[in-house]
């Protein structure tokens, strides 16, 4: 009973495909962001764990990860300031709404 | 209890929750409530990476995420919320398609995660205090001091080809793009926050 690299993998897989459905299923914009969050969450996980288990990769893991973390707090900035201009255009968060560049 | 039991039951239980909470985020349909199972989440995800002997990120993730990710988030909520709990639900018909594709994709995901195998040079060093990666590590693996690096050899070479020793790898110009992007993306996003409401009081 010991945990391999493969258990934390699969955590990892499970993290990003919670955030593609929340990315696809939510209507609201905030909703979207919030699949984004686990997305980057879950390869966080894969690069630490990584980080643990592949001796050659124990600095770059973790690097790597506080870099994402770093790129997810500014991704989180701009896209709040974009869903809140949007709020502002059209009084709703529904990312269904957002259809004026449709072709 | 041998410290091995002990860490597998620690870390299916940590998995337990940070999987269960991730799937709240997905399933339930308030905002808020998403908010709430979302920052259960990350902070399961922190407790994986103490299980991972990796305190600093750990560190750093309940600080950068749960302290300031979340709150932006939940601020953005009440910002943008017509009513304290708005609802937009999907129709059953995009849950059904989302739900398919969902076990789908996690599905092909495990089964090449499994049948993978990895063959790291040596086995991974435990999860103990004396070799955990600490700040002043990464610190010094960010100046590109030598003695920071491990002396292991780059794995991902064809099993014919002589894996080229490792030499020490300086992170300091990343960081320092990162920063310089990070305060540039911050002045962008209060300067888009701003402008509208300005535009805004000068049309009412």
């Amino acid at each position: 009973m010991t945990v391999t690299l493969t258990h934390y993998l699969v955590l990892g897989a499970l993290l990003f495909v919670c955030g593609a459905l929340c990315m696809a299923l939510k209507r609201n914009g905030i909703g979207v962001l919030m699949g984004v969050e686990l997305v980057l969450n879950g390869a966080n996980v894969n690069f630490v764990a990584l980080a643990h288990f592949n001796p050659a990769f124990a600095v770059e893991g973790q690097i790597f990860a506080l870099f994402v973390i770093v790129m997810a707090a500014a991704e989180a900035a701009i896209a709040l300031a974009i869903v809140l201009n949007f709020y502002n255009n059209h009084l709703s968060v529904d990312v269904d709404t957002a259809e004026e560049l449709k072709g | 209890m041998s410290t091995n039991e002990l860490q597998a039951i620690l870390f299916y239980l940590v998995a337990a929750i940070t999987a269960l909470c991730a799937i709240g985020v997905v399933v339930t349909q308030h905002i808020v409530r998403a908010a709430t199972w979302l920052l259960f989440t990350l902070a399961g995800t922190a407790g994986v990476f103490f299980l991972l002997g990796a305190d600093f990120v750990a560190a750093i993730q309940i600080l950068v995420y749960v302290g300031g990710t979340l709150v932006l988030v939940v601020f953005g909520v009440m910002l943008t919320a017509q009513s304290p709990f708005i609802s937009l639900r999907a129709s059953a018909a995009e849950w059904a398609i989302g739900t398919v594709v969902g076990f789908l994709l996690f599905g092909m995901l495990a089964v090449s995660l499994y049948s993978a195998n990895w063959n790291f040079p040596e086995p991974g060093q435990t999860a103990s205090p004396k070799n955990s990666m600490n700040s002043v590590v990464l610190g010094e693996s960010l100046l590109g001091f030598e003695e920071a690096t491990p002396a292991a050899n780059m794995t991902g070479f064809p099993p014919g080809a002589a894996p080229p020793s490792r030499k020490a790898v300086a992170y300091l110009l990343p960081f320092e793009i990162v920063s310089v992007h990070l305060l540039v993306v911050l002045i962008g996003a209060a300067y888009l926050a701003r402008a509208r409401r300005r535009r805004q009081a000068t049309s009412t």
